[in-house]
């Protein structure tokens, strides 16, 4: 285990959306504020800074997380996932494609970390049903749409992708 | 076929789905750029005797700190809608009125250092009386807020429409209930954000803030400045994360920010957190409302009388008391009701001030409203629906004035009504409570009739005032919006508002409009939404909230674009060889209409308009650029008789739902909800349809689950979402939506606002589903379980294990924590005692203890720093013992006071030999308030749990090393731990 001191900044290497980065935190920073500040990638939103409200969700080696309830140096040497790796080859992925046709998304500040939320359910979980989706997105606070075209979009992409229609 | 009223998808969706947002915390920070972080106050009511900022001055990093005193001298109070003597700033000044209150700032080289800083400022506090009940702080010998105002109520009118004296003298029936309509906020996702620079040179402020309108309040913050209006530049972002009404409240802060800009010599941003925003940003008014009315025996309503008492929180801040009249014209609701009297009063409490919320003023009316004439069928023995059809106003009689001076544009209410009960099903559900009545099962339904207006009128604030005091005023009235298009060299064509998008979508439904207007594909349209008060056209009404985008901002543009077509017809006519008047502006062409073969490439019209401007026909005007200000004519200023047509249009709801109240639990669900609407022409059908489910579940939240809760001190109490407890997809049922569409005459759309709709129909129609379930009166929200319980005549359960002794016998104020149990420690009472009496030994037990002074006999000073969930603060706290009994028992109280609050408590100790060591038992009570009682009310009872356990397993391995031959023949400490740490009751 690596001892850190709490006044120095500390070097902090991972793989961020395919991609090795490194920076430099004090033990305390969060990791939200290292990937807005200190890597420039401003799609992490912070919405509550306590865990509820979901919208700083990333992926940290596959599994969705809140990244204003971990220190950038937990990161270390994990691979993390932002809404900016959903895209592919520049195009809006399945998903994405579908919470346009569903207006899922109105103001979309909340709207990456339920995506990277969603991912991962529709990665794991390909059978999931709408009772699951929404316990799922019950980790998420979105003040705007109701959830209803969220909800949409995910079965229809869990749908698309058990038929095998998966772009 | 034309774009406006096809549900195309939205252009803003393409950014916003990559993370590519430009939302005002994501934009670049200008070189050098400080950081803010603001020192709230812990108590609702106080005296600031003193303020010693000198530590967190000293701490590195740390550049500037900024009291009141500073900000009295650097800015003027804001101005608010009543002339009264209760000035705010936007730091406390000499005294706190609510919690969450700002009272400092510091300025650091980052937010963590900031904060770092704020526990080191020490503010000496002089407590007053708190008062936080609008009806106790209206009487006569509440504790007073504002000195110099000489009473709480700083505002009161009453009005007079018709006849409602001998309305109620020959009534057949009176029937009169009093509700109590919440606190609650939106709290949009993004909290608020400000980016300040000062330019000493020419003394000008620029200014970034994800600020929604109504740029009235750009005229309040210049003055608080103390700068004209063109030395205060301020700039929206392209990108808002949700305000629904909220971010009208940033305004203080872009004024304190601007005077932390100036006195750090630096630009300096704040990023306001969570807890800041549930505290102390903003709320809906609560009101209590006692409503009449009167009726005849064939069930019309003849005359209404409100009693409104207004909460605007500690400080009436502009806009407010808007509130309480944005639906002056529309207090007869959906009803022919000729007869009017309204009481209103304004009054202040130790609460966060209150402002622009979703659906404005229309909660609490309809609240009251609504439930009345429930109550006035259950007395007529009528359909509740059936009285509602009765008192309907006609779809003939369109236009109607009502009673207090809406003129109410377009609609049929019955026949919206009949959709709604046709298509919705109400037959189904009605059968459904049959079946479930006859299982003993509560079932229930409920209706509301609602009309939503929009375009709020700029006048109608002034009804506050009298026709006498209006006259010297002046008159205030319209509702000015103002759009700009303009095709660029390439023909290409942009498009600029003054309103500020929060999500609503407003770049594509603009890309429809215009559009539409100049024949070209609303995909090549570009809308710019940042706005900049220096460059772009603006007016007071500017921005975005009284749902007037669709009908006066859209209708702007369609104005800009239509005069932009005219001009572009008239630049093409010649080259087309034509008369303008057979010139059309289909497909990005200028067309013929004759001869639709001959045509012309609205591309090359554009460039010969900016390349050859000598070569155009004159009076085609020079510059492709076309701004449009839409007054809204309708929109006079009140008259003598205080008649007032409050908004520009006024939409129709009929909501009715069927729900099930499950009596073990109090838990409700929602069988099927329906909502019908009216709100003319829809421009974007999906874009309505998501603005009615956002409003249903801020309406639902509202019914259910949403409150910003005080305890009677003023401590609050809902400081994280975990405590204030917006909807998640797991509480939001089906929502079924149903559409007529009547044109408003009024609006260039045809379009009227219908975003706030269901946040003023949907609480009460729940309200009255549960009062139908549970067969008694729905008197306030939110209907969480414990509350339906309570209307069901059962009580939540009681605490298990009261504490012993009862100190606090209600948990009244603040956070109560009471706590019992006991531990074994591996010592003699003796030896115990001798460490609970040692200073130094007892501070190396207590977690986070910095230091433990004894101060007098038996009286000890201690710091130490504690945290509770998301909360971690130093606290300074005095503890006295009594009743010294070694070694067998001690009394002992205390208080502790520290950033995150303050506390006051007792409790107990008592020693007892057991085999192997001595068994220690304790008590305590304690009120806690501030911060730790707002965001760690839930988790407090396990953190002092946590730290008490902490303390005795030290206590345990400190005995262990004192009394070391002792262990051999002891079981091992470490082996039992596991069963203390559970151990506690």
């Amino acid at each position: 285990m690596r001892y850190l001191t709490a006044d120095a900044k500390h070097p902090v290497r991972f793989i961020l959306n395919d991609q090795p980065v490194e920076g430099n935190a004090e033990p305390r920073l969060l990791l939200t504020d290292f990937l807005r500040r200190e890597i420039g990638l401003t799609g992490t939103h912070v919405g509550c800074e306590h865990g509820v409200c979901g919208a700083c969700t990333v992926r940290i080696d596959g599994a969705s997380t809140r990244a204003c309830l971990v220190y950038a140096v937990q990161a270390e040497g994990r691979s993390v996932e932002t809404v900016e790796r959903l895209a592919v080859n520049g195009d809006l992925n399945d998903l994405q494609r579908a919470f346009r046709r569903h207006h899922a998304l109105q103001c979309g500040f909340c709207t990456p970390g339920i995506l990277m939320s969603l991912s991962q359910l529709i990665d794991e979980e390909p059978t999931a049903d709408e009772a699951r989706v929404r316990e799922v997105l019950s980790g998420h606070i979105c003040r705007c749409t109701g959830y209803h075209g969220i909800i949409a979009a995910a079965l229809d992409v869990l749908a698309e992708r058990q038929a095998g229609r998966h772009v | 076929m034309g774009m406006v009223g096809q549900s195309l998808e939205r252009v803003e969706d393409l950014t916003l789905l990559r993370g590519g947002g430009r939302f005002a915390d994501d934009l670049a920070e200008p070189p050098g750029c400080l950081h803010a972080a603001f020192l709230r106050a812990p108590v609702a009511h106080a005296r600031i005797e003193a303020v010693d900022v000198s530590a967190a001055l000293a701490l590195p990093g740390v550049t500037t700190v900024i009291t009141g005193a500073d900000i009295a001298r650097e800015t003027k109070p804001f101005l608010s809608g009543v002339k009264v003597d209760a000035p705010q700033f936007p730091l406390a000044v000499d005294r706190v009125r609510y919690v969450g209150e700002p009272v400092a700032i510091v300025i650091a080289r980052d937010r963590y250092r900031a904060e770092d800083a704020l526990e080191l400022i020490d503010v000496r506090y002089e407590p007053l009386a708190a008062v936080i009940d609008p009806e106790i702080a209206a009487g006569d010998d509440a504790p007073l807020l504002h000195n110099d105002a000489g009473h709480n109520v700083l505002h009161e009118r009453r009005f007079r429409y018709g006849d409602p004296q001998t309305a109620f003298a020959e009534a057949a029936h009176v029937v009169e209930t009093t509700v109590r309509y919440p606190r609650n906020s939106c709290t949009p996702i993004e909290t608020f954000v400000v980016l300040a620079e000062h330019r000493p040179g020419e003394d000008t402020y620029e200014v970034t803030a994800n600020f929604q309108g109504p740029y009235t309040l750009h005229t309040v913050m210049a003055r608080a400045l103390k700068v004209a209006g063109n030395r205060l530049r301020l700039r929206t972002p392209p990108d808002s994360g949700g305000s629904f009404g909220v971010k009208q409240a940033v305004f203080p802060y872009v004024v304190a920010l601007g005077i932390a800009a100036k006195l750090a010599g630096r630009p300096v941003k704040w990023v306001e957190d969570r807890l800041e925003h549930l505290a102390a940003a903003t709320s809906a008014t609560n009101r209590v409302t006692t409503i009449r009315a009167a009726l005849d025996g064939q069930g019309r309503i003849t005359a209404l009388d409100y009693d409104q008492l207004e909460d605007c929180g500690a400080y009436l801040r502009a806009p407010e008391p808007a509130t309480l009249y944005r639906m002056h014209g529309n207090m007869t609701g959906a009803y022919q009701i000729d007869n009017l009297a309204i009481h209103n009063r304004v009054v202040v409490t130790n609460k966060t001030p209150t402002g622009l919320m979703r659906g404005f003023g229309g909660p609490q009316v309809y609240f009251a409203l609504e439930r009345l004439v429930d109550l006035a069928a259950t007395r007529l023995a009528l359909d509740p629906m059936e009285l509602r059809r009765r008192n309907l106003i006609p779809g003939e009689a369109m236009p109607f004035t009502t009673t207090p001076g809406a003129v109410l544009d377009s609609g049929d209410y019955a026949a919206t009504l009949a959709k709604a009960v046709r298509e919705g099903g109400l037959e189904e559900l009605k059968q459904r409570r049959t079946a479930a009545r006859a299982e003993g099962r509560l079932y229930g339904i409920g209706y509301a009739a609602v009309v939503e207006p929009s375009i709020s009128n700029m006048g109608y604030i002034t009804t506050l005032l009298t026709p006498q005091q209006r006259q010297r005023a002046g008159a205030k009235n319209g509702a000015l919006a103002t759009a700009t298009v303009s095709f660029d060299p390439s023909g290409a064509v942009t498009v600029a508002v003054s309103s500020v998008p929060q999500g609503q979508g407003h770049r594509t439904v603009l890309a429809q409009v215009v559009a539409d207007e100049l024949g070209i594909d609303p995909g090549d349209v570009v809308t710019v939404t940042d706005h900049d008060t220096l460059k772009d056209p603006w007016s007071i009404a500017s921005g975005n909230y009284s749902s007037r985008f669709a009908g006066a901002v859209a209708g702007a543009a369609k104005l800009a674009a239509e005069r932009l077509a005219k001009r572009m017809k008239a630049i093409a006519a010649p080259d087309l060889n034509v008369p303008i008047g057979d010139v059309e502006l289909v497909d990005g062409l200028a067309r013929s209409i004759s001869n639709p073969d001959n045509v012309i490439a609205l591309v090359r019209v554009a460039a010969k308009a900016h390349w050859s401007p000598l070569s155009i026909p004159e009076d085609a005007g020079a510059g492709l650029r076309e701004t449009a200000f839409w007054v809204g004519r309708e929109l006079r200023e009140p008259d003598e008789q205080d008649r007032v047509n409050s908004s520009g249009a006024y939409g129709f709801i009929f909501d009715y739902c069927g729900l099930e109240v499950d009596p073990a639990d109090g838990s409700i669900r929602i069988d099927r909800y329906v909502t019908a609407h009216d709100a003319g022409r829809l421009l974007n059908p999906a874009l309505a349809d998501g603005q009615i489910r956002g409003g249903f579940a801020h309406g639902l939240g509202a019914a259910l689950l949403e409150e910003l809760a005080y305890a009677p001190d003023g401590s609050f109490l809902s400081g994280t979402f975990a405590d204030y407890c917006p909807p998640t997809a797991s509480e939001l049922p089906e929502l079924m939506i149903l559409h007529d569409q009547s044109p408003s005459p009024f609006t260039p759309t045809g379009a009227k606002g219908l975003g706030e709709g269901n946040c003023m129909s949907t609480p009460v129609c729940i309200a009255n589903a549960v009062a139908d379930a549970i067969g008694k009166p729905v008197l306030t929200l939110p209907l969480t379980r414990p509350r339906v319980l309570e209307l069901l005549g059962e009580s939540e359960p009681a605490d298990p294990s009261p504490p012993r002794p009862a100190i606090i016998t209600s948990s009244g104020n603040g956070h109560a924590l009471k706590g019992n149990g006991s531990h074994i420690v591996p010592a003699s009472p003796e030896e115990v005692w001798a460490v609970i009496l040692d200073p130094d030994h007892l501070a190396a037990l207590i977690p986070g203890c910095h230091n433990l002074e004894r101060t007098g006999e038996n009286a000890y000073r201690a710091e130490a720093t504690l945290g509770a969930g998301p909360v971690k603060g130093r606290f300074t706290a005095s503890v006295t013992l009594r009743d010294l009994d070694p070694p067998r028992a001690l009394q002992l109280s205390g208080s502790a006071a520290g950033g995150l609050g303050t506390a006051t408590g007792q409790g107990e100790i008592r020693l007892t030999p057991v085999e192997g060591g001595t068994r220690v038992d304790y008590f305590y009570a304690v009120l806690i308030s501030g911060k730790v009682a707002a965001v760690g009310g839930r988790l407090l009872d396990g953190t002092a749990r946590g730290v008490i356990n902490q303390i005795f397993t030290r206590l345990a391995d400190s005995s262990q090393s004192q009394t070391e031959p002792k262990t051999e023949t002891m079981p091992s400490l470490r082996s039992r731990l596991p069963r203390w740490l559970g151990g506690a009751p």
